[in-house]
């Protein structure tokens, strides 16, 4: 029997069209061992969460630098909510002040990086986040 | 309502789990797609498989956004293969970058594959979890395969219509005449038609079609059973060579229309049922190899394996006659 391989969705919601910093945490979590089901830029909410149904992924990686944190984050998790992935880990990436961190969290966000975190804590983070969310069941 | 049933009723979410469950191979799994096989054999398959970088996926995305704004649109179920990493098991799967197009449609599947080791351009459950979309009612099936070279054949035997993508500038016309790729396609596509090069493609390859292709397809096979007769010459199919120009949505008319043709001919000439009979067969195979492999090694005593191992390193026993050795022995 094959383990459970971890499946994580790496989206770029909303409008800016830098998909550096995604690309480089895509790489890094593949390197991991984990299978990375990379969307691409200019997503809606609906998007990323019709695609983490789909493919069934355990976590949902969101690269945000427009400021549009506040607008998208919630909205993707009320989605997966709604579709019955509430277990589904979402972690943020990008330009977030820290006045957002707390609503974020209460929102339901599991871990937000910023600018400069290495790669080693976003990996550690995405299989903290999973192995908790197993756990629940 | 359990996990099938939900299936069948049309939960998106129900059909995403069992898909997992396949792919981790997984009792649930197994036990979800033996309850809905039944209700199998309505799809239709057809695979996507070429080189990387010819724009399968791009070709995939226009396939299935002609086939829902068809006028009998037709609900459409894709999967799509990337490969793993052989040293980290990790992979990176973006054929969903080029199907944006599709995202919003009920009536549309997308699931993405690791290929997870398997080297034939396919993961090892990738007909399973074909099986359970089957089940779950879409009308066609695509399924598009790591990018391929020359061996990665295993399409052939899962879909009922095989599309081999091109593009101008990838090979010479030695390339062309190789067995293998070229072999199994039902229907050859010249995709990014509008680059140079592209007419020269075109008639490489149905000159060398011409030349070489099978009239049907005959598996190497130790298998007992016939197949029905093979069908008179007069109805051989001859692979169409298409030009498409994938991102506009060129040609991509003229591949639903010889999608329909070959559908036709796979009828008319009672290859359908062949290839629905060769494709059972390669799929008991290769689980009975699985099993008994496994049912092998559980009966065999720790360490036997190992020191076989150890011997076939050492060079002194080949290992074909350490292989068969084993296989002598662990009979009882």
């Amino acid at each position: 029997m094959e383990e459970k391989k971890i499946r994580v969705l790496i989206a770029k919601p909303g409008l800016d069209g830098h998909d550096r910093g995604a690309k480089v945490i895509a790489r890094a979590l593949r390197d991991a061992g984990m299978e990375v089901i990379y969307t691409g830029l200019r997503q809606t909410p609906e998007m990323v969460a019709e695609a983490a149904l789909q493919e069934d992924v355990d976590a949902v990686g969101l690269s945000i630098l427009s400021g549009a944190h506040m607008g998208l984050v919630p909205r993707v998790i009320e989605l997966l909510r709604k579709q019955g992935q509430e277990r589904v880990a979402v972690l943020i990436g990008g330009i977030i002040p820290d006045d957002d961190v707390a609503a974020l969290q209460q929102a339901g966000v599991a871990a937000i990086f910023g600018p400069g975190t290495n790669t080693q804590s976003v990996i550690e983070a995405v299989r903290r986040a999973v192995a908790d969310a197993r756990a629940r069941g | 309502m359990d996990l099938t049933e939900r299936v069948l009723a049309g939960d998106r979410l129900a059909l995403a789990r069992l898909l997992t469950l396949l792919e981790n191979d997984q009792p649930e799994g197994h036990d979800g797609l033996a309850a809905l096989y039944s209700r199998t054999g309505h799809a239709r398959i057809v695979g996507v498989t070429g080189a990387s970088g010819t724009g399968k996926s791009t070709l995939v995305n226009r396939l299935a956004l002609a086939l829902r704004a068809a006028e009998r649109a037709q609900t459409v179920g894709i999967v799509a293969v990337d490969p793993s990493s052989p040293y980290t098991g990790g992979a990176i799967l973006g054929d969903r970058i080029r199907m944006r197009d599709l995202a919003g449609d009920p009536g549309v599947f997308i699931r993405s594959m690791a290929s997870r080791g398997a080297l034939g351009g396919l993961a090892r459950t990738t007909f399973s979890v074909v099986e359970a979309l089957d089940a779950a009612g879409f009308d066609m099936v695509l399924i598009e395969t790591v990018g391929a070279g020359q061996t990665e054949v295993d399409i052939a035997r899962m879909a009922h219509t095989t599309i081999v993508v091109d593009a101008p500038g990838l090979g010479d016309d030695v390339q062309a005449i190789k067995a293998g790729i070229l072999e199994i396609a039902d229907i050859l596509v010249v995709n990014k038609a509008d680059l140079p090069g592209a007419d020269h493609a075109i008639q490489l390859l149905r000159a060398s079609l011409q030349m070489a292709h099978p009239t049907r397809h005959e598996w190497a096979h130790h298998g007992l059973s016939e197949g029905p007769a093979a069908p008179p010459a007069e109805s051989t199919w001859l692979p169409p060579v298409l030009p498409t120009v994938a991102t506009q949505g060129e040609g991509v008319p003229a591949l639903v229309e010889a999608l329909e043709q070959h559908r036709a001919y796979l009828l008319k000439t009672g290859e359908l049922a062949l290839r629905q009979r060769e494709r059972a067969r390669a799929e008991l195979e290769s689980l009975l190899r699985d099993q008994l492999a496994a049912r092998w090694r559980v009966a065999q005593p720790d360490g036997r394996f190992d020191a076989a191992l150890e011997r076939v390193v050492r060079r002194e026993v080949a290992p074909r006659r350490a292989a068969a050795d084993l296989a002598e022995t662990g009979k009882g």
